[in-house]
């Protein structure tokens, strides 16, 4: 398989891959949603064998992408797209699951096994799947109300029981195709078309959420950053066990501009800040840097002479309580956002113990028969 | 020792009834399978409260076990109660109105003092109060006995106390010359690790079968003779263990593997109870975060290509009923089980009834159609799950097995099944393109079977047919997107075709009793046996009744139609405010009598012989 990130052909669209064309704060897009969208990658042929499948194209369906023209949605499935030639496996395995909402009309749009369910209830559909035909590779594609909100239940279940999937969440902090309520984690005094004064509602931290629920892999990345996006997907395949991945995503209808301090080139060095495990946490260009004092962070000045790189924290993602004090490190007027794998440590997976003990079960008592079954227990015969 | 009569019985009826800590329940099921291998028919009602343990002695405490056997076809617990063993006042204050005028009332008076009384809610005693008066009252100082057999032993004054059911056990089945054996072997195994325990257990069983010889208080002792059944090999089976064995035959038949995805919830619960221990048939049971994660679970498992299924009570499919739109509408195979209990909301979580027939029927958003089946005796519930998961496989959809708590918890003998004799369940899983377009062959996963109509099942894994499917309206063939009107229009019409081509393949209705008549009685579900037991009596005093009982509400057999007219009138029996009445009604534009009984319990055939007699003397007057 090629393991090259390039695919030959370089498809000229779509549109989010690109760095963003707008300023941060720019106007949206004066097209109506629904608009016709730019035209999608080459369609591909019926490949029919599957086993050619090493190009990005292969991975686009021959359905037109419905989303919003500017939405951060492209860029994260051009990502994806790309990615998968790089991942070696055969397109047939594959398996995309979302629920409802703009994010979930992704499966759609990869020419793999997928499934378009209903509000929130993918992770348990995946669940269902990956249980019981353990070998397939499984893709949850969920959005911040979608997952958090009406499925949020089912998904801290899903990282407790480790099932070995990937949760994809792309979060834009709005309802985008309800058209524009706050959601679970838009910022508490949001103005929207349901909260005219206000929400009143306090948001979730989608990373210190999961953590809480035991997660196993537990990462971040932005839209507008296709090169870490990319890198943190392939973390999170890689990570055997139920990996989350919170995907901050620009609605330019509903709430453009949401993450753009940490998206953007010019306030992107200084708000957002990349953890990488066994690195030191710093930012800003290397000027500046995270250490531990205590339980909390603080931010220090490395261009002053009285910090340098070696007095900040250095990441180990296998630490739950690194992982617990960083990730909630939240819309932090005085502190950068961290992007990257907040924590990963593999332990058994769902599927795993579930085929575990039923072949242990096996074992010891061999293999059932039907007859032996209906024939247990005390019985009589009636001459 | 005094010498016993021995009077001969074709059939008797039994009620365990005590506190719920009593282990009135352990006590009934092991009369039960003596029972059983004493080779009599027999129908069993266990009743008991929805509280684990409510307060002792309490009226809302009693927990009972009614259990109905003989020589003859046994086909309901029971219209009367001919030996009520009483644990306590309060035992006696509920059930004794069950009790036939002459019958045997055990009593255990150790628990008749004043704070007794006060528990139950009782003045004065029953015992004392001429309460009993015209049944023949035996009063057993069961406490006092009980204490007295195990003084020697290690157990406490509470452990000892709890073993007393077990004196009842011994001294009923002595009444009613059952073997003591399989109880013996009962207890051996359970307390195989707990020596004191099993001991003191074995000692009082004995210690009660030989009160009964010993005592004078007992002047006779009944023999039942065995039933002529069919002959063949039997076990005594509930319905929540005949629906695992239903759906593990499916899965060995068809060759898929079963996946069981459930919330607990009575009277479910004991489905995934024991599907979670046949590992050793590669059963994959997952207990989900809630009813919805459930059925979601299974919907993924059925994409995946097992035989999937859901288990769960009417609020449990109330809350599934989203996810069961979209099995319908990706046209998955599906079985979403409701052992219906008593309801609206929470209801009367452990009492019988048939109410969620038209939220079966139509408990979805949009037109969607699905097949539904009923079981109607607990060892029906096998049939009624293979066959369950035969239609929903080869027809592409989700299907509802109606089950109720009566069947569930209710045991019967089985016959058990050869299985050679069990349908054909073939299976095929497309693997390659089905259609050629523009010269390429391509997948279309909505390309329907001209026969059935059922779309073909592709799983992932399968090179070249990667699809996608979903809850938004699909276009005929490709699956696709489609808000095309006309295409919906279409697509709605062919889900309800699918549904109703099933009625094609359903045998002819068998009529029970008479082939045509003045009443014919139609019945779903667990009232089968009350409503057949009350056709036997009617025809016995020459009244032309008939009854046919469905397998298949949806579609309705297509001969239902014929059998109705053959009769000048129908009444439909259930045990619910009317259901089924109102299908049949708007089906066949026919004056359809309802008769329901919304108690939480099953009909006696008695109460449908009135009513029958009641509609022919009236229009006879």
């Amino acid at each position: 398989m090629d393991s090259s990130s390039e695919s030959p052909r370089k498809p000229t669209l779509p549109p989010g891959a690109k760095a963003p064309t707008m300023p941060p704060g720019a106007k949206a897009p004066t097209l109506p949603p629904g608009a016709r969208p730019p035209a999608g990658p080459p369609k591909p042929g019926a490949s029919g064998d599957g086993a050619g499948a090493v190009s990005r194209q292969d991975f686009a369906s021959d359905q037109d992408v419905r989303w919003c023209p500017g939405c951060g949605d492209y860029a994260i499935l051009a990502t994806v797209q790309r990615l998968m030639p790089e991942l070696g496996i055969p397109r047939e395995n594959i398996v995309f699951i979302s629920g409802i909402g703009c994010s979930s009309r992704f499966p759609y749009y990869m020419n793999t096994y997928g499934m378009h369910t209903i509000h929130g209830r993918a992770p348990t559909i995946a669940t269902g799947l990956k249980a019981s035909r353990p070998e397939l590779d499984i893709w949850v594609v969920t959005g911040d109300g979608d997952g958090l909100s009406i499925g949020g239940n089912h998904m801290i279940h899903l990282m407790r029981r480790n099932v070995n999937l990937q949760v994809l969440l792309f979060n834009n902090q709005i309802y985008g195709l309800t058209k524009g309520q706050y959601s679970p984690t838009s910022e508490a005094g949001k103005i929207t078309k349901s909260s005219p004064y206000g929400a009143i509602d306090h948001p979730f931290n989608p990373i210190a959420l999961v953590l809480g629920a035991d997660a196993s892999f537990v990462g971040r990345s932005m839209d507008r950053d296709p090169k870490h996006m990319k890198e943190m997907l392939k973390r999170a395949h890689g990570h055997r066990g139920a990996s989350f991945l919170e995907i901050y995503q620009n609605c330019n209808i509903f709430n453009d501009g949401a993450f753009f301090q940490y998206t953007e080139k010019d306030t992107k060095p200084e708000r957002a800040i990349f953890i990488e495990h066994g690195k030191p946490l710093v930012y800003s260009g290397g000027t500046k840097g995270l250490r531990l004092e205590g339980f909390h962070l603080e931010t220090v000045d490395l261009d002053g002479g009285a910090w340098s790189a070696s007095d900040c924290l250095v990441y180990d993602e296998t630490s739950y309580e690194l992982a617990s004090i960083v990730g909630r490190l939240f819309r932090r007027d005085d502190m950068p956002q961290p992007f990257g794998v907040f924590y990963a440590k593999e332990r058994t997976t769902y599927e795993d113990a579930l085929h575990a003990q039923i072949a242990e079960i096996r074992g010891k008592a061999g293999k059932g028969r039907l007859e032996d079954l209906l024939h247990a227990g005390d019985t009589w015969e009636v001459a | 020792m005094a010498e016993k009569t021995i009077e001969r019985l074709s059939e008797a009826t039994i009620l365990f009834a005590g506190d719920s800590g009593d282990g009135m329940q352990l006590t009934g099921s092991q009369f039960t399978l003596a029972t059983a291998f004493a080779m009599n028919d027999l129908a069993t009602l266990p009743d008991f409260p929805a509280e684990i343990r409510a307060p002792a002695g309490t009226t809302y405490g009693v927990s009972g076990f009614q259990l109905h056997f003989g020589s003859v076809d046994i086909r309901t617990p029971g219209d009367e109660v001919d030996l009520l063993v009483a644990m306590n006042p309060a035992a006696l204050k509920v059930n004794l109105s069950r009790v036939r005028k002459g019958g045997t009332v055990v009593v255990n008076v150790n628990a008749f003092e004043r704070r007794d009384l006060d528990l139950a809610g009782l003045k004065v005693s029953p015992l004392e109060d001429g309460t009993l008066e015209g049944y023949h009252v035996i009063p057993v100082e069961l406490t006092r006995l009980t204490r007295e057999a195990l003084a020697h032993t290690e157990l406490n004054q509470k452990e000892i106390d709890r073993s007393k059911n077990m004196f009842a056990l011994g001294l009923s089945l002595w009444l009613y010359s059952r073997p003591i054996e399989p109880a013996e072997r009962w207890i051996n195994k359970k307390f195989a690790r707990k020596d004191s325990i099993r001991e003191a257990n074995l000692q009082l069983l004995r210690k009660g079968y030989h009160f009964g010889e010993t005592t004078e208080q007992f002047a006779v002792r009944y023999e039942v003779s065995p039933a002529k059944l069919p002959p063949g090999k039997y076990r005594a089976i509930q319905g929540a263990t005949a629906l695992a064995l239903g759906f593990v035959a499916a899965s060995e038949r068809s060759g898929l593997p079963l996946f069981y995805g459930s919330y607990p919830i009575t009277p479910a619960s004991d489905l995934l109870h024991s599907l979670s221990r046949y590992k050793q048939f590669g059963v994959m049971t997952f207990q989900a975060e809630d009813e919805i994660a459930a059925i979601g679970s299974t919907i993924g498992a059925a994409f995946g290509g097992s035989l999937a299924v859901t288990g769960t009570s009417g609020p449990g499919v109330a809350l599934k009923t989203e996810a069961i739109g979209l099995a319908l509408i990706m046209e998955l195979p599906l079985v979403i089980v409701n052992l219906q209990r008593g309801g609206p909301s929470t209801g009367l979580p452990t009492k019988t009834e048939q109410s969620d027939l038209l939220q079966a029927m139509y408990g979805r958003n949009g037109d969607a159609p699905i097949p539904v089946v009923a079981a109607s005796t607990p060892g029906d519930c096998f049939e009624a799950a293979y066959e369950a998961s035969r239609l929903a496989v080869k027809y592409m959809t989700p299907v509802m097995l109606l089950v109720d708590g009566y069947l569930a918890n209710g045991s019967e003998p089985w016959p058990i099944p050869d299985t050679a004799t069990l349908p054909d369940f073939p299976v095929s899983f497309t693997t390659k393109p089905n259609h050629e377009q523009d010269g390429a062959q391509v997948f279309l996963p909505y390309l329907r079977d001209p026969e059935t109509l059922a779309r073909p099942w592709a799983t992932p894994g399968t090179a070249g047919l990667e699809h996608r499917i979903g809850g938004i309206e699909k276009q005929e063939g490709t699956g696709n997107v489609s808000y095309d009107p006309v295409n919906h229009e279409r697509m709605t019409r062919l889900r309800a075709e699918k549904v109703d081509r099933i009625a094609r393949e359903l045998p002819p209705l068998p009529v029970y009793g008479e082939e045509s008549g003045d009443i014919l009685l139609v019945g779903w579900g667990s009232t089968r046996g009350s409503i057949e037991a009350a056709v036997d009596r009617l025809r016995a005093r020459g009244r032309r009744v008939g009854a046919v009982h469905l397998r298949h509400l949806n579609p309705l057999p297509a001969d239902l139609g014929d059998v109705l007219s053959r009769f000048g009138a129908v009444v439909v029996p259930e045990l619910n405010n009317g259901q089924l009445v109102r299908i049949l009604r708007d089906r066949f534009v026919l004056p359809i009598r309802p008769f329901n009984l919304v108690q939480g319990r099953p009909f006696r055939a008695g109460e449908l012989v009135e009513h029958v007699e009641g509609i022919l003397d009236g229009k006879a007057g």
